[in-house]
Order: C-alpha cells, then sequence, then structure tokens
C-alpha cells in the first residue's frame, strides 16, 4: 500500500446505520485515497441522499434529476417499478450525473458500508472519470447540463401550453425515434455551451429564416434535355450548401426541414433540446466498460486501503466485498442468467490487469508473475510492462480512450485465458455457428478486435446519412442506409421510424439500402403520408 | 464537498410521465376496460385490475439492426470445451442472443404489463367523465341499535363482572389500607416458633414473645377487618345502546330481459348496477346482490343469466316486484337490511299492468326500500326528444307520479339514458345527497 503504513486505527464506523456526521467522516478518508494515494482529479462532489421512490424515480427519467415530460418516461417509471415491486430487480445504490459539481444520489436504505462504497464508486471514480476523459470533455458540458435540462423543460411545458401537449407530444416521439441518429460523432466546429442555450434560442428565429430560406424561395425549374450536367452541377452546389451527406438526422432536420413553417419554429427548439440530450449522453454509451471499469476500480482500491489501515471493521469489509462481488459477476454464456458481457466485470478486470502488467505483480494472488508470463506482457505490452507505475498508465487509459479503443489497445491475452472468451461466427443462412477463435495463441487478436468492434457505436448503430433532398418539386428527403455485413434493419421499426421522419420532414420520405461491399441495391422504400412503399 | 437530504424533496416526480403515458394507452386500456366489465361479475368489477397491453402501441422505434441479421461474430465469456471450428447448431427459432444486437434493440418484451388502481379504472370505464368523490356521499342510512362497550360500573349481572379490573381495584384497596399480607403472618408465626423451642425464656424473651404474640393477633384480626374482596371493589362492564349504520345490505337488480331489450340496452343498465354496486360497497360490509329479470313473469336468477341469456315474453313489470317482495319477507327483513333497488327498462309494460306497478311500489315496496331509482334506457337518438321529463310514455308517466309525490320524492328516482356517457350524469343526480336526510 504505497506510501501509507499499517496504522492501528480505530475504525470510521461500527454501527451499519449511517448518520450525516459519519458520511462527513467517512468521506474525508475516501478523499484521502483518492486524491493522495490515487491521484484522481474531480469535480467537486454533492452527495444526496434519497429515498426509493425518488430513484425509480430518477431511473424514469434516463438519471437526471429533470427532465421534460413525455409519456415514455412513465412507460420507463411504470416498468421498472413492475420490476422492483416483483422483486425482478434491485435499486442501484446510487446514480452519478455528469454535472459539475457531480450530483451523486445515494439511497436512503444503503448501509454505512455501502454508503462508503457508493461514495468511492460514484463520488470519486465516475467523477473522475466524467472530468477527464477526452470524449466527455470534447462533448458533455457538465457545468450546464442541469441550468438545460430546467430550460428545456420549461420549454416544453410552455409548447404544451401554446400548442397542446398532443402536438409536443407527437414532435417528441418522433424526434425520440431518431435519436440515436441525432448526435454528432467526430469533432464539431465550436463545442456548444449549453448554458448559452436558452440566449441562442433568442436569437434563433432571424437566423433561422435566413437559412432556410433556400427552401422556402422559389425552387430552381427542371433544366432542359442535354442539361444534365449544369443540372448536376447544381445539385452538387445544393448538397454543399446543405454539407451533405449528413448523417446527423435531427441536425439536418432541425435546421433544413420544410415541414415547420412561420409559426412553428418552437418544432425546430424541441428537436434541437432531444438533439442535445443524446449528444449529452453519447460520451456515456460509448465508454460503459470504461467508465464503470473506473469506479469499480477505485472504489475497490479505496476500500481495501482504508481496510488495510484498519478503518474499516472486517463486518463493513465484508459486506462491502459481498457487493463488489454481485456487481462484478459475469455469467457465462450458457447460464441462464447470461446477458451479455458485463462492463462492470470487463473494465475492472481490464484495470486491475494493467495494474499486473505495469507491476509484474499478480492481483490475485498478490506474487510475482511467473517468467513465462512476463515475457508475453512484454511481447504485447512493450510500453508499460514492468514500467510500475500504473496510476499514470490508467490516468492516460482513462483520458485519452473510449471502450472500443480502450478494448482494442488493453485486453490481454492473460484476461482472455482468465476469462475464457470465445468467438462465434454467426451467419443467418447457416443453420449452425461456428467457434471462430478460443483462447489461445492463433485467437488472441482477433478476439480482441473483434470485442472491441462490439463496443464501436459507429457498428452497433446504423449508419444512415442524409444524401440528398430533391428539390426540383417533390422535396423528397432522401436517405442512404450502408449495410454491413448484411445487417438488415428491423424492418417493423425502420418503417415506424421512417413515418416519423415524414412527419418531420412534411414531405416523402425514401431509404434506399446499399451492400457496402458490392454498392448493389437491397431495396428503396419510401415513406408517403398514405403509407410505406417498398421498391427494388 | 456537500450532502444534502434529498428525502424530503416531493414525491411523485413522474406522476405527469405517468398520466401521459396512461392517456397514451388510454384507447388500448379502454377495450381492455370495456372487455373486463363484459366479462367478469359485477363484484369483481372495480378491484385493482391488472392490463396487459401490447408493446406495439407504445413502441418507441428508432431505426436498429434486426436481430441475428447478416454475417457476425460475437464474443463470450466461459469457453468450456469449444475449441476452433466447432459448431454449433442453432437454437430453435434462430435467436442467438447477445452479440451486437443485444445491446441496441429497443424492446424486449411483447406485452407490457401493469396494474390499474381502482381509480385508473373507473375513469376508463367512464371515459370522458371525471369520476368525482362521489363515494364519500353518504345517504340517509338505516340504523340499528347496538350495545357498546363504555368503560365500568359498580353494579350488574355476575355475568358482566370485569375480573381484571376488580382484581385491581382490590388490590389498590387492600395495599391503601396496609392489609397485612400472608407472608407477615407466617414470618411471625416463624419467630414465635423459636421460642417454643426453648425450654426456659429468660424475662426479655418473655417479653417478646408476648408482644409478637399480640402483633400476631393483630395482623390476623387486621386480615380479616380488611377483606381479601370487599364489594366495594367489584367492577362491571358498562354497556350503552347506541345507534349504529347497518352494516349490511342488499341491492337488488330488477330488469326487463324480454325482446325489445338488445345488446346494447343491457350493457348500458350493466353499467348503471355496476356503478350502484361500487357506490353501495363504500358504505357497507356486506353487499348482496339479488338478480330479477322479468318479462311477463319474474324469476330470481344469477348475475350470468341475467346479463346473458335471453328470454322471450310480454312485459308485466309487477311481477318483479311481486317477487322482489317475497324475496325481501323469505330473506332480508328490513330491520336487518338496507334495501335498495335499481330498475333498468326500456319503458315497455303491459299496458293493463302498469296501475297495478305504481300501487305495489308505493304501498310495499318504497316504504322497505333506503332507496329506489329506475333507469329508463331509449335510444342514442331519442335522447333530445326525450330531455323533457313531462312527457314519456305510460310506465314513465306512471311512475313520474310517485316521483313528484314528496312522501316517495327521497326514496325515489327516475332517469333516462341514452348513451353510455350518460349513465354518470344520471347516476351522480341520482345520488346526490338528499336533504331530508
Amino acid at each position: 500500500m504505497g506510501n501509507t503504513t499499517m496504522e492501528n486505527r480505530t475504525p470510521l464506523f461500527t454501527s451499519s446505520d449511517w448518520d450525516f456526521e459519519t458520511l462527513e467522516k467517512v468521506y474525508k478518508e475516501i478523499e484521502n485515497v483518492a486524491l493522495n494515494d490515487l491521484g484522481l482529479d474531480t469535480y467537486p462532489t454533492q452527495i444526496e441522499i434519497i429515498s426509493s421512490e425518488q430513484m425509480l424515480d430518477a431511473y424514469a427519467s434516463i438519471g437526471m434529476p429533470l427532465m421534460y415530460e413525455h409519456w415514455s418516461f412513465g412507460k420507463h417509471f411504470v416498468r421498472e417499478g413492475n420490476l422492483y415491486r416483483k422483486g425482478l430487480v434491485g435499486l442501484a445504490y446510487e446514480i452519478v450525473i455528469n454535472t459539475s459539481p457531480c450530483i451523486c444520489y445515494c439511497m436512503e436504505d444503503n448501509t454505512m458500508a455501502l454508503q462508503a462504497l457508493v461514495m468511492a464508486h460514484a463520488g470519486f471514480g465516475h467523477n473522475h472519470f466524467f472530468k477527464n476523459n477526452y470524449l466527455f470533455k470534447q462533448w458533455s458540458d457538465a457545468e450546464g447540463i442541469l441550468g438545460y435540462l430546467a430550460y428545456a423543460k420549461g420549454y416544453v411545458s410552455r409548447c404544451a401550453e401554446s400548442y397542446g401537449m398532443k402536438e409536443v407530444e407527437k414532435t417528441l416521439d418522433a424526434a425520440h425515434a431518431l435519436m440515436n441518429h441525432g448526435v454528432f460523432r467526430y469533432e464539431r466546429r465550436t463545442k456548444s455551451r449549453l448554458d448559452k442555450e436558452e440566449i441562442r434560442e433568442e436569437r434563433r428565429r432571424e437566423n433561422e429564416e435566413r437559412t432556410f430560406n433556400v427552401l422556402w424561395s422559389t425552387l430552381p425549374r427542371k433544366g432542359k434535355e442535354g442539361e444534365a450536367s449544369e443540372e448536376e452541377k447544381e445539385i452538387a452546389k445544393r448538397k454543399k450548401m446543405l454539407n451533405l451527406p449528413e448523417e446527423n438526422i435531427l441536425y439536418f432536420l432541425e435546421k433544413f426541414s420544410p415541414a415547420f413553417g412561420p409559426g412553428e419554429n418552437w418544432k425546430r427548439e424541441i428537436i434541437r433540446i432531444v438533439r442535445n440530450v443524446a449528444q449529452y449522453f453519447y460520451p456515456q454509451r460509448q465508454t460503459k466498460v470504461m467508465n464503470e471499469g473506473c469506479a469499480t476500480f477505485v472504489h475497490y482500491y479505496i476500500m481495501c486501503a482504508l481496510h488495510e489501515r484498519g478503518l474499516l471493521t472486517e463486518g463493513a469489509m465484508q459486506e462491502i466485498l459481498v457487493s463488489h462481488t454481485n456487481v462484478i459477476a459475469q455469467p457465462d454464456f450458457d447460464d441462464p442468467r447470461f446477458n451479455g458481457i458485463n462492463p462492470y466485470k470487463l473494465g475492472f478486470e481490464m484495470m486491475r490487469d494493467i495494474v499486473r502488467i505495469s507491476t509484474g505483480i499478480d492481483q490475485a494472488t498478490n506474487k510475482p508473475c511467473s517468467q513465462e508470463q512476463l515475457d508475453e506482457d512484454k511481447e504485447w505490452f512493450p510500453g508499460i510492462a514492468g514500467c510500475g507505475d500504473w496510476r499514470s498508465v490508467l490516468k492516460d487509459a482513462w483520458a485519452n480512450f473510449r471502450d472500443e479503443s480502450f478494448i482494442l489497445q488493453f485486453l490481454s491475452p492473460y484476461l482472455i485465458r482468465k476469462l475464457r472468451l470465445f468467438e462465434i461466427f454467426d451467419d443467418e443462412k447457416s443453420s449452425y455457428q461456428e467457434v471462430a477463435h478460443v483462447s489461445d495463441d492463433a485467437g488472441y487478436k482477433a478476439v480482441r478486435r473483434d470485442l472491441a468492434k462490439q463496443y464501436d457505436l459507429g457498428l452497433i448503430d446504423p449508419n444512415i446519412q442524409v444524401v440528398d433532398v430533391d428539390l426540383r418539386g417533390d422535396r423528397l428527403l432522401r436517405l442512404e442506409h450502408t449495410i454491413q455485413s448484411g445487417i438488415q434493419l428491423d424492418d417493423k421499426d425502420r418503417d415506424m421510424t421512417l413515418h416519423y421522419l415524414r412527419q418531420l420532414w412534411g414531405y416523402d420520405v425514401s431509404l434506399e439500402s446499399i451492400h457496402q461491399r458490392s454498392g448493389e441495391t437491397a431495396y428503396k422504400i419510401v415513406a408517403e403520408a398514405e403509407g410505406i412503399k417498398v421498391s427494388k | 464537498m456537500r450532502i444534502i437530504d434529498r428525502r424530503e424533496n416531493p414525491k411523485g416526480k413522474n406522476l405527469p410521465n405517468r398520466q401521459h403515458f396512461m392517456r397514451r394507452t388510454g384507447r388500448y386500456i379502454q377495450d381492455l376496460v370495456k372487455e373486463s366489465v363484459r366479462k367478469r361479475n359485477i363484484k369483481d368489477i372495480g378491484k385493482e385490475e391488472k392490463v396487459s397491453i401490447s408493446s406495439e402501441s407504445i413502441r418507441e422505434p428508432s431505426f436498429h439492426h434486426a436481430r441475428g441479421s447478416g454475417r457476425r461474430k460475437a464474443i463470450f465469456p466461459g469457453n468450456k470445451e469449444f475449441s476452433r471450428g466447432d459448431r454449433i447448431r442453432k437454437p430453435q427459432g434462430g435467436g442467438e442472443g447477445g452479440g451486437k444486437s443485444g445491446a441496441d434493440d429497443g424492446e424486449g418484451h411483447d406485452e407490457f404489463a401493469f396494474t390499474l388502481s381502482r381509480e385508473e379504472f373507473l375513469n376508463f370505464l367512464f371515459e370522458d367523465l371525471e369520476l368525482p368523490d362521489l363515494v364519500k356521499k353518504s345517504l340517509k342510512e338505516m340504523t340499528a341499535l347496538k350495545p357498546r362497550r363504555a368503560g365500568f360500573r359498580r353494579d350488574g349481572t355476575p355475568a358482566t363482572l370485569d375480573i381484571g379490573r376488580t382484581a385491581q381495584m382490590a388490590l389498590g384497596r387492600r395495599i391503601a389500607l396496609r392489609r397485612p399480607k400472608n407472608e407477615d403472618i407466617e414470618e411471625l408465626e416463624r419467630k414465635i416458633a423459636t421460642f417454643g423451642k426453648l425450654d426456659c425464656l429468660s424475662s426479655e424473651e418473655e417479653n417478646e414473645l408476648e408482644a409478637l404474640t399480640r402483633l400476631l393477633a393483630y395482623v390476623k384480626e387486621r386480615q380479616k377487618v380488611v377483606p381479601w374482596l370487599d364489594p366495594v371493589d367489584t367492577r362491571y362492564r358498562n354497556y350503552e345502546e347506541y345507534r349504529e349504520p347497518n352494516t349490511n345490505a342488499v341491492m337488488f337488480c330488477i330488469m326487463d330481459v324480454s325482446g325489445s331489450m338488445g345488446e346494447r340496452e343491457k350493457d348500458l343498465a350493466k353499467r348503471f348496477f355496476l356503478l350502484l354496486y361500487l357506490f353501495l360497497e363504500q358504505c357497507y360490509e356486506r353487499i348482496d346482490i339479488v338478480f330479477i329479470r322479468h318479462t311477463h313473469t319474474a324469476r330470481e336468477v344469477d348475475e350470468d343469466t341475467f346479463f346473458h341469456e335471453t328470454e322471450t315474453g310480454g312485459t308485466v313489470v309487477s311481477t318483479a316486484f311481486i317477487e322482489m317482495k317475497k324475496i325481501i319477507d323469505e330473506r332480508y327483513p328490513p330491520s336487518e337490511w338496507n334495501i335498495y333497488a335499481a330498475q333498468a327498462s326500456d319503458g315497455d309494460n303491459y299496458s293493463g299492468d302498469t296501475a297495478t306497478c305504481v300501487l305495489l311500489l308505493g304501498k310495499e315496496i318504497l316504504p322497505l326500500c333506503q332507496y329506489c331509482s329506475y333507469v329508463e334506457i331509449i335510444e342514442e337518438k331519442e335522447r333530445d326528444l326525450m330531455r323533457d321529463e313531462t312527457i314519456g310514455n305510460e310506465l314513465w308517466m306512471a311512475y313520474r307520479t310517485l316521483a313528484v309525490d314528496e312522501r316517495y320524492a327521497a326514496h325515489f328516482a327516475m332517469k333516462r339514458v341514452g348513451k353510455s356517457s350518460d349513465i354518470f350524469p344520471v347516476f351522480l343526480e341520482l345520488f346526490e345527497k338528499k336533504d331530508a336526510a
């Protein structure tokens, strides 16, 4: 335990009941380890004690303390409530929000030992990750989010008053359907400041109207025969002006949709709100393994440190370890409880493995690794093997990677063997699945690469872009879906989503699915007012 | 670092969202609720209702990959015996689970089940109506004299002797009057006995012995004077008579089932009966429902038969009242039961019978009943025509003489119902709090 000596100090608490004084005392000790030993860098923390009912509330509004009203949150509320009351799921011990100050909701039912665990987990683990990871730095505005949500909530309810909840709901439903296609994946020109949003909206109207005058003004007439090249030039010019192709569909609709005439600009603002919320959560979708791994690693390290210093009773430590073990449980693929790879487990194990690689000491047994193992590490991780300074390696990883790149960079053969990972190849046409790779020399690289891919949102979310707006008369909005590895869209949801898209666009919308490899068109469908039409 | 206690903050932040959700699912739930009213017994309706709606209606679609589509690779943990190249037959139905498709799949369940509260259920049942606090309104209730415990008294019959309180009083008295305990006497006797073992007593010892003997005599005397139990100690349970609302009610549902009553009419009637039941349920511990249906003859039947079986024949309303009177005489003495009656009919009656009906109602039935209501079910298109209460067919007009008669007005009410949304307001009017009570 590095710089600490074995002091025989009295435990911070002996009762399982918590009180505010003890919370504060324990928090100080946790902070001591977090800052002085691990060297974490965090936003100020705000611990909020809530009841289980409030926790259910928070669940339903995607963890945010305030949110605009929408029936879908009610639906999630009903569902979570059902599961909870049936005893199928427990509630989370905490919810943490990427804000500054970093808000951690802790349940009042937690014992003191759990509160300690939770404070370390959320108050320092998640908090450090939020503050330092490049995606969060780049995309989400921790200072502004709560103010923005307050604005959004107020805006939506004002709209509901002015235009009726039904109208607002229609727009929200449609925008929600496109939420995953409402984010910028690559760096934007300027980072948006959420706290400036309200001021921006003030100036919105005049700006907007100038922008979509392009579509509102007289439309270009079709040229004569033989003037195709002129026409094509025109299209190219227009595409450039509209910044096409564009994968952020909500952004495109917000800026250019001709459906919203004068007096309907509030719909653009609602789309923007949905888009901003999606963008705010986008980094979290990309860093599940890392974020949870970081928090789990940090709480485990801190709790062990406190225990070693005699600040936790054996009983409290036992309780903490039970919770910790539950959190990182990973059922095997053939276990009925199996529900994919547990991000807590994968993240925690990978980070512990980084400590092992850096120090050459097996973390489970606390003994030096075998020579064979050291050689393997040296071969796979020449940069960090045996460097000793695992704190820097971890902090660097937490700051500069997302799940996909983190796995690609740091998943070791040791861990692949430990988790006994294997790869299945599945072709919908075949009646068999094939074991493509197992945890052996021939398989490590492939398993690592393909596991990383599993966390690549670029592959998880279908690749759909706005490619053109046919301005020559029908204002048809053309989308293109690139099919990778023959993976098709779920057609029922696709049609429903297109229907919503058509509603937001106001005119017909077409979607063309094109195989990436061959460039062949699989199908083309058009969402018209009367319904969905499929053509080859 | 700050610690904030948020527990006192308002809960139910999601109530508006739940309401939006309910409204959205409204149409589907409404169908289910109507279905449930049709299928279930009156007594079961209005309990908490579990509804399952297909998640279709509340689907939140998005562009996402179809499960198991295309060629894909997925990593799983916990390999046991697989080696490279092994083949695994796909499970039936082709679901391969996990993998890429799992991550972005929005809806996992086909059915979405949740429980409607009683209030939500009733809201859906009478769709565009507000459910008021109607259940709190109470009618003039039949009262019965009942004895109730009311403290203690000094005299009474041995059967009402309260032993605990009596013993308590005795103990208090014994302590206050310093009644010697048996142990004290034993102690004295033991001491005296020690002197008896000695052959020769010193004068001092003799004095002591004498003192002890005198004391013993006094103590024994005192024990007699202060008895263990004295008549002043006895306490008896006191009972007071008080008027208690009768907790039993019987509800007579009377319906014309002759050919002119179709499904629509019966459905409307059922809703009316249902409301009456729900209302009475709030006021009484026990409710019996008696179903009497009639054509030209009347018969008591079970609920299922009442609502679902048709019978042909003429229409003689008075037969139902005769049947009702008979049942009251046999099973429901008015001194013990609150009697309610609700009659639903399309207004037809055998022309010679109407006078008999009014006579029966006025002389025999109404004096026994807490309340009687008559609901005439009319065609929807007739609603405007029938707004005027002073016109109507024979039965209506005849009943009206009762309704306007001040002897009966507090016990009898009549209304017309043309469609389901009429029922509630009509019900409300019928059951408005009566000032007379």
